[in-house]
């Protein structure tokens, strides 16, 4: 798929290394162990800062989240100069995908910002600052997580089978392997190593071509690591990789090891959403032709847990009409009840009554009978016992909109993860010129006295930057700056499972799973069932988030689910007991709790900074993107008001190259995308982008036809 | 702007759209009288082949290019080995299956697949199969494929339970689909033949339909296909046993030959004797066979359920039907005052079939009138009051003497009430008639009364005349009546009638 995309896409030459730069790190970054490219990254940026980074700016832009990255690309598509920073070495912050060992460093860095103060001198920046200006330091911690715990309930054993089949240097493979990717990174013909490592996310054939390339330099790759301890449990953890790894099995036990040494098949979300198929950001990823920059897949079925028996929520007329939990009259009820939610603005009468009252009480009323309430409130409006009738009706009037546009359920999931959302934003901002640099933060505002505007930026590396705007994320602004600290608390687990919930005729499909409160106190539990053809997680296991408002900590609040639904093994590594009653469950091999904090419900009064500073939100709790990218969108519009927000990218031939001869005809990329479709025979994999271009070809062939 | 990508015009785009347009249609034009050409010289070669490609690749639907390329290709068959014709007719098939992603509904494309595949020494039966599947997936309402896949099945000797789980899946990912519902009414008796019953059903294999339906038609009422499928399904269990058998004997037959043939009311056996010696009128209904107690009950709960629904969905006209049917299919006297109030309901919801609805009551009605005559007299017939608005199952009156159609919603008195051969006193007052040119050649009418109709000219009473015994005539109350010298007019065309009120 980004082979295509660079086959393709066709745009001046220098501006595809300012793509493949910005492109090259974050698939380094993906698919390899992460924090070894981070000096790579490091090294890049500082010559970028060093010898390129223009000293001015139209919009700089600190934080990868989404919101901040749909402005970057809002911006910098209606011309804009924009730079683009991340404090971290990956994009998307708290909206990232990590692979495991990806996130075994996330983890192990959370652990040590615990235990380290950082400093902060002043000094450096301080001969910057010119009569006239105020300084407004910006925060270099990022206090965002909280709370985070991890088990790991696999087996930590060595796998013997392997042990015998592996050579004695078992351990120089790894290091090989991560050399010679940095090398290659390092080099300046990224594009070819980018489409390689591009197709070993699927193809372990070419990884084993990879490790080949032995260059042993154990000396310089320790010391380019920023954590050793980490690199050190990782090199213990990852012992071999030989050369033709089977297929995995679904009798094979699933170790530790085993997960280390595929952790490059997982992509695992610190956010853990879908997206509405007729939501904000499917609206914003067809309107601006983003979503060319990757793929989805639909989410199969919704399931809901009641009395602990997991089972499917009929939510279409298809599941409806096959439903055999429900008695003809319910589904006459449900249908009657859905139908009537499609448009209930059109009936007032119906509800008027209920305008003040909970939504809960409107639907006893409707005569729905107590399964078919639970089954509206918790899993298709999906709102709590306290939601007035009006908001619930509309949240089930949305997902009901959102049925059937593109398959059985309302939602979509990009493969690879939600953090490819980000970046393919980021990405269209690069295309049209934005600059990226990660590791890279900004130190202090310099705020001019006279207007009370911010008119540079100070970088880490003590360049004085000048700007007309600052997008900042909220992670980067000190408490001093705020007004009210009134933020709440997101729950979050990620489970490493053996199999799915609800196993039926296809293994291959995504779930949403929800649970209504277990206790009337505690809150409602959203899970995600990710399988492998996802591309989040390794064949033979599913990766499970749950996520909810937090009353406690994260695992306060969601160990309890995680039991209801799973065979938690008490003590690490023991095998799970053959028991029938127990094995009707599935295993958990790995999971990490923690808290994030959610701050959507600040607005600007919350904050006592300068009023061309723009604060972006973090990700909030609920299931969509819509409260981002909304507010992506009148951020855009307080900077830019005359300019539209992220219009469509233009066909590729309508594109005047100045200076540039005529372009090779390279086949279009949408016909490319609807053959590869045809050829994976996945008609529920579908890309929004193609259907237009589609009807396009149907109308090229009319002349012939009127013949 | 540094970074802003220009893009071109849009009356540059649509002039190059236009040019593009232009030179696409010379080419197509060009190649088409090429191949025209060759085709008139009789060539039938590689070329034709290449050139008809081309133009069917643009437009698969030129049915004179399938016509040549099959012309061609039995050329070729003649001239090549077995093996390489099957090469031939291969690529043939795949050149088709391109043609069909341009048009998957094209008449050309599919019949020339059907076609080829007859050519075929080995056909691959599984691969179109295949064919049919993805297409079906892609749009499940194309008939063409449906068509064709009916050939393939057929022609591969899939077995019949497969294709009921095939039409099981279709119907699962979207009940609106006439064709799967359909085709699962062929499989059925197939599957599970019934002795004596080519056309019927097993009782455990109805039930599981029966329940089929029910989920189709809770779920949404308002999808007619589940119905239609339901109705059928009924059907099974039905028409066979209700039958009325009637034996008629006739008179002066030889001057009335369409007497003897009967119809009954329902799909049914008819017994009919026409004895031309004996001239007195009798008629016999023979019996009437009922329901098996199993098939009733079966009914009665289908019956049961439908209401059920009609409670929820009270405006839902499907359903109402649906009752109606069952009602008459299980007692018919019994429920006609239920029946009576579900038509009225029904013209309601459904203002734009009210005529029909009312032909349909007329229907039964006069059904229902001639099931109670098994027990009374048979010489009169009275239907009055009932806003009949059609008449029909004449044929089951033919004994009738005396009939009473006053106070209902008549237009006319249609052809086919000439049948009633043995009528003497005909009373239709109060009616909307204007049409009399069923009042022709009876024999035996003596009396007739359309007090308050809509008769308004001289004409329209011509077919009285053939009425040699008519001496009464009532037309009170007819436009007619303001007519010109319309007493004198009428005392030359009817010159027997000595009783008219005017």
């Amino acid at each position: 798929m980004f082979l295509l995309y660079f086959k393709t896409w066709r745009i001046p030459v220098l501006k595809i290394c300012c793509v493949h730069f910005g492109y090259c790190v974050f698939k380094c970054v993906y698919f390899s162990v992460r924090h070894d490219i981070a000096c790579h990254v490091t090294v890049c940026s500082f010559k970028m800062a060093a010898e390129d980074l223009p000293s001015q700016f139209d919009v700089v832009i600190l934080g990868t989240g989404l919101t901040e990255s749909v402005i970057a690309a809002a911006c910098s598509r209606v011309g804009q100069s924009v730079l683009h920073l991340d404090r971290r070495n990956y994009y998307a912050g708290n909206w990232a995908s990590f692979t495991f060992n990806g996130l075994l460093s996330w983890i192990e860095e959370y652990k040590n910002q615990q235990k380290v103060q950082i400093t902060e001198s002043e000094q450096v920046w301080r001969s910057l600052i010119d009569e006239g200006e105020d300084v407004v330091p910006l925060s270099s911690v990022d206090s965002s997580i909280s709370n985070l715990e991890v088990f790991c309930y696999a087996s930590e054993e060595e796998e013997k089978e392997e042990e015998t089949k592996a050579p004695l240097t078992s351990c120089q493979p790894v290091n090989a392997e991560t050399v010679s990717e940095e090398t290659t990174g390092d080099s300046t013909e990224a594009q070819d190593t980018v489409t390689g490592d591009d197709t070993t996310a699927s193809d372990a054939k070419t990884q084993n071509e990879e490790h080949e390339v032995s260059e042993p330099e154990e000396e310089q790759h320790t010391s380019d690591i920023s954590e050793p301890s980490q690199s050190q449990e990782e090199k213990d953890s990852q012992p071999i990789s030989s050369p033709a790894d089977p297929p995995v099995e679904v009798e094979k036990k699933i170790t530790y090891q085993k997960l280390v040494k595929e952790g490059r098949r997982f992509n695992i979300d610190l956010v853990s959403k879908l997206m509405y198929s007729r939501g904000a950001l499917v609206d914003l990823l067809i309107k601006s032709n983003v979503s060319r920059y990757a793929e989805f897949k639909n989410i199969g079925r919704i399931l809901t847990c009641r009395n602990g028996k997991v089972e499917q929520v009929p939510c279409s007329r298809a599941d409806v009409f096959a439903s055999k939990q429900l008695t003809v009259v319910e589904k006459r009820m449900l249908m009657k009840f859905l139908t009537f939610c499609l448009d209930f603005e059109q009936h007032p009468e119906e509800y008027q009554d209920y305008t003040e009252k909970p939504f809960r009480e409107f639907l006893k009323n409707k005569k729905l009978t107590e399964n078919l309430q639970d089954f509206v409130l918790h899993s298709i409006a999906m709102v709590t016992q306290q939601t007035l009738t009006e908001e619930g009706l509309k949240a089930t009037q949305h997902f009901l909109r959102c049925l059937g546009r593109y398959g059985n359920t309302p939602f979509l999931f990009p493969l690879n993860g939600l953090g490819e959302i980000p970046q393919c934003f980021c990405r269209m901002c690069a295309v049209f010129g934005g600059i990226y640099c990660l590791r890279h933060s900004v130190q202090c505002l310099v705020v001019d006295k006279a207007s009370n505007k911010v008119k540079a930026v100070i970088d880490t590396r003590g360049q004085k930057i000048s700007c007309s705007h600052f997008v900042v994320e909220d992670s980067y602004i000190r408490d001093e700056q705020r007004q009210s600290t009134a933020y709440r608390q997101i729950s979050r687990a990620v489970l490493i499972t053996d199999r799915s919930v609800l196993p039926s005729e296809s293994d291959q499909q995504i779930s949403l799973v929800t649970i209504p409160p277990l206790e009337s106190s505690a809150p409602a539990v959203r899970m995600v069932e990710l399988c492998s053809s996802s591309m989040t997680c390794m064949p033979g296991t599913y990766l499970v988030h749950l996520t909810c408002s937090s009353s406690g900590t994260a695992q306060e609040d969601l160990a309890p689910v995680v039991s209801e639904l799973f065979h938690v093994s008490t003590i690490p590594g023991e095998e799970p007991s053959e028991g029938a009653e127990e094995r009707s469950k599935p295993a958990v091999l790995w999971v990490m709790y923690f808290n994030m904090r959610d701050t959507s419900a600040l607005d600007s009064s919350s904050y006592s900074l300068p009023s061309n500073v723009h604060v972006c939100t973090g990700p909030d709790g609920s299931l969509g993107s819509d409260c981002s990218i909304k507010l992506a969108e009148s951020v855009f519009h307080h900077i830019l008001p005359d300019e539209e927000f992220c219009p469509p990218a233009p066909n590729p031939e309508d594109i005047i190259y100045d200076g540039d001869g005529p372009q090779a005809e390279g086949p279009g990329f949408d016909e490319s995308v609807n053959t590869e479709a045809e050829e994976e025979g996945a008609a529920h994999e579908k890309n929004p982008s193609t259907e237009p271009a589609e009807m396009d070809s149907v109308a090229d062939t009319t002349p012939s036809s009127e013949e | 702007m540094h970074g802003r990508v220009k893009i071109k015009s849009t009356a540059q785009q649509e002039e190059e759209k236009r040019k593009e347009k232009e030179k696409k249609l010379k080419a197509f034009v060009s190649a088409r009288d090429a191949v025209l050409k060759k085709r008139s010289a009789g060539e039938h070669d590689e070329e034709a082949l290449q050139l008809t490609r081309q133009l069917l690749s643009s437009n698969p639907d030129f049915a004179t290019l399938w016509n040549y390329r099959r012309e061609v290709l039995l050329h070729l068959e003649t001239l090549r080995e077995k093996d390489e014709v099957q090469k031939l007719y291969e690529s043939e098939l795949h050149f088709i299956e391109a043609c069909l992603k341009v048009n998957p509904k094209s008449y050309g494309c599919w019949h020339h697949r059907t076609w080829v595949n007859t050519r075929l020494p080995q056909p691959d039966w599984t691969r179109e199969l295949g064919l049919c599947d993805r297409c079906l997936s892609l749009d499940e309402r194309n008939f063409h494929c449906w068509d064709y896949r009916r050939v393939v099945v057929k022609a591969s000797g899939v077995s019949v339970e497969q294709e009921l789980q095939f039409t099981d899946r279709l119907i699962g990912s979207n009940f609106s689909n006439y064709s799967s519902w359909h085709y699962r009414s062929t499989l059925l008796p197939q599957l599970h033949p019934q002795p004596f019953h080519s056309h019927r059903v097993c009782e455990e294999q109805l039930l599981k339909e029966y329940e089929l339906s029910h989920n189709a038609f809770f779920t949404d009422p308002n999808d007619q296909s589940a119905w239609f499928y339901y109705r059928w399904l009924l059907g099974r269990g039905v028409c066979v046993c209700v039958c009325l058998e009637l034996l008629c004997i006739c008179e002066d037959t030889s001057a009335h030959p369409m007497l003897c043939v009967c119809v009954c009311v329902y799909v049914c056996v008819c017994v009919c004797v026409c004895n031309l010696d004996d001239l007195h009128v009798c008629v016999c209904i023979c019996g009437r066979s009922e329901l098996s107690v199993e098939k009733s009950s079966v009914l009665q709960a289908e019956l049961q359920s439908c209401n059920q629904l009609l409670e929820l969905e009270p405006q839902n006209k499907w359903c109402l039907l649906t009752i109606i049917l069952l009602m008459r299919a299980l007692d018919p006297l019994g429920h006609e005052k239920e029946t009576l109030a579900h038509f009225q309901t029904l013209k309601e919801v459904d203002p734009m079939r009210s005529t029909y609805y009312s032909d349909l009551c007329s229907k039964f009605l006069i059904e229902n009138t001639i099931l109670k005559m098994e027990y009374a007299e048979v010489r009169v017939f009275s239907l009055s009051n009932k806003n009949l608005t059609t008449l029909c199952h004449l044929d089951q009156l033919l004994f009738v003497t005396h009939i009473n159609l006053s106070s209902n919603q008549l237009l006319r008195l249609p052809p086919h009430f000439a049948m009633l051969q043995c009528l003497e006193v005909l009373e239709a007052d109060d009616n909307a008639i204007e049409n009399l040119e069923g009042l022709y050649h009876l024999p035996k009418l003596e009396e007739v009364s359309l007090r308050n109709n809509q008769i308004c000219k001289l004409s329209d009473l011509e077919s009285l005349a053939s009425c040699t015994k008519l001496t009464r005539l009532d037309l009170r109350g007819n436009p007619v009546h303001r007519t010109a010298h319309i007493e004198s007019e009428l005392s030359q065309l009817l010159p027997r009638v000595t009783a008219l009120s005017l």
